[in-house]
């Protein structure tokens, strides 16, 4: 852990796993989207369900996904902001098996059709963990240049992307790589030291049996 | 690389022979160069001004959704103008600083979380005042809040820093212990009185829950950062004196995460056991539900 996810982060209150964690959360699954959202499905989980509207969950998720970070003023009052920016969402509770506490499930449609479904966790002072993208168990942070490639479950994916990532000289931190079944839907998650170029996902996009592609380049203040 | 233990830490510390701030900085960094360190120093500067406007910024009508939370900063500052409260300047000041900046979070206003928003008022509290009382300069400050991060980030390694995964002491004892290592550091300590006065803050507050009314970061969070402090300041009190804690930092932070590992969900932020559900908060948490509807 780096010690300014000790001293810090800087975020409007009142809780940093509830508020600022959850704005986050929010935030990341906006950008996983690649557009702006118009409508959203939040369901809550656990301790955010039991005292997340006391702690401004709801009203910091729906910020997150209006693009709002943790620290802006904005936040607390994200709901009437949501009406103005036109995204109607609605608030559910329910149990997601195995969660941590903080857990929220985010259904999210954008301005031109897209579609994508996070779980995310908020796993205390601010942090958190994207755990489901579509379905698919996943586990990164957020806090790294992130590439999530969706492809049919057949040999060379992993190839074409890693070599398209050499050629525009991105190094890699860490890999993830998971599947549904064999021959199946397939999800690799890619964190990277240097930012994403969008053309690159261009190119990557209209390859046979890639299905999806979503990236996040990290920001300093999320 | 993040250390992963007090031990290692004052091994490293030893080894180097550089002082304790430094040697937490040279480990968070991950290639020590001149330009990493100006990053990082600014970085920390930023969390200082944040800090100090936090403080600065207090205003004493704002008030939470809940009505739970204001003034009392302002009440006790007033209080302790007109002369009638026991203890020193410095001890007061700590208090009304706690109490100031753990209402800014309670009414939604930007803060640092140090280690978590609701903890955020304990270091704040202990340091802002210290620099006005003993005059001391703002790298000092600077070079204090290294430290306090240094054990922090050892306890959210080893242990959490989560209330919902371990309760009170995850967030107010490692503020607390953070706060005690940080002060004992500005009093000229030795990095081994920083470690006592850490192992014994935390010590002082293990098993403390996260039972919080109506599930807000007002009632009893606010006030339990006053205790943070204090317990802060009275650790590195001991520990400047020579006074040692007979368990190591790292047992007493195993500890803790042992003792959040037992604690019942009803005692981890659910706000479903403790403070939390006797009559006075139930008929709070009823008027609040009505309120938000």
């Amino acid at each position: 852990m780096h010690i300014f996810d000790i001293i810090g982060p800087v975020m409007i209150g009142p809780s940093s796993s509830h508020t600022a964690g959850a704005a986050k959360i929010g935030y990341v699954t906006r950008k996983l989207l690649g557009e702006r959202p118009v409508e959203a499905e939040i369901m809550l989980h656990g301790s955010f369900s039991a005292t997340g509207s006391g702690h401004g969950t709801d009203r910091a998720i729906v910020a997150g996904l209006l693009g709002y970070k943790p620290d802006d003023e904005h936040l607390p009052n994200s709901f009437v902001e949501a009406k103005q920016a036109g995204l109607a969402f609605e608030l559910t509770h329910g149990v997601i098996r195995n969660a941590h506490p903080n857990t929220a499930k985010i259904h999210v449609f954008g301005e031109s059709g897209k579609e994508l479904e996070v779980v995310g966790a908020s796993v205390g002072g601010g942090r958190i963990q994207i755990c489901e993208i579509d379905g698919i168990c996943t586990n990164f942070s957020g806090e790294y240049n992130t590439i999530i490639v969706h492809n049919t479950d057949t040999p060379g994916h992993v190839a074409q992307v890693t070599t398209v990532l050499a050629q525009k000289n991105v190094n890699i931190a860490s890999m993830q790589l998971y599947r549904n079944m064999q021959g199946g839907y397939a999800v690799m998650i890619i964190e990277c030291d240097d930012v994403i170029p969008e053309n690159m996902l261009a190119w990557l996009k209209d390859l046979d049996g890639i299905i999806k592609i979503t990236s996040y380049n990290a920001e300093e203040g999320v | 690389m993040a250390l992963k233990s007090v031990a290692e830490l004052m091994t490293a510390c030893e080894i180097s022979q550089k002082p304790l701030w430094e040697v937490i900085l040279m480990q968070d960094l991950e290639i020590d160069t001149p330009e990493a360190r100006t990053v990082s120093m600014q970085r920390m500067d930023h969390m200082w001004n944040i800090m100090c406007a936090s403080v600065k910024n207090y205003d004493k009508e704002q008030h939470s959704f809940s009505g739970l939370v204001g003034g009392d900063g302002a009440r006790y500052l007033d209080a302790m103008q007109s002369g009638n409260m026991m203890c020193g300047h410095y001890f007061n000041l700590a208090i009304a600083t706690a109490l100031k900046v753990s209402e800014c979070n309670a009414c939604m206003k930007r803060i640092v979380a140090a280690p978590t928003a609701g903890s955020c008022g304990v270091i704040p509290a202990a340091l802002i005042p210290y620099q006005e009382e003993y005059h001391t300069t703002k790298e000092d400050m600077l070079h204090a809040l290294y430290v306090a991060g240094g054990f922090g980030n050892i306890i959210a390694e080893r242990a959490s820093i989560s209330g919902a995964e371990a309760g009170c002491q995850a967030e107010i004892g490692a503020a607390s212990a953070m706060a005690a290592a940080a002060l004992t550091f500005l009093c000229g300590g030795t990095p081994e009185a920083c470690e006592n006065a850490c192992a014994m803050a935390l010590k002082n507050l293990l098993g403390l829950v996260c039972d919080p009314v109506a599930g807000l970061v007002e009632v009893p969070c606010v006030k339990r950062n006053v205790v943070g402090v204090v317990n802060a300041i009275a650790c590195a009190n001991m520990a400047i004196s020579g006074i040692t804690s007979r368990i190591p930092a790292d047992e007493v932070i195993d500890a803790m995460g042992d003792i959040g590992r037992h604690m019942p969900e009803t005692l981890r932020e659910t706000a479903t056991g403790g403070l939390a559900v006797t009559p006075t908060a139930q008929k709070v948490a009823e008027r609040f539900s009505k309120n938000t509807e």
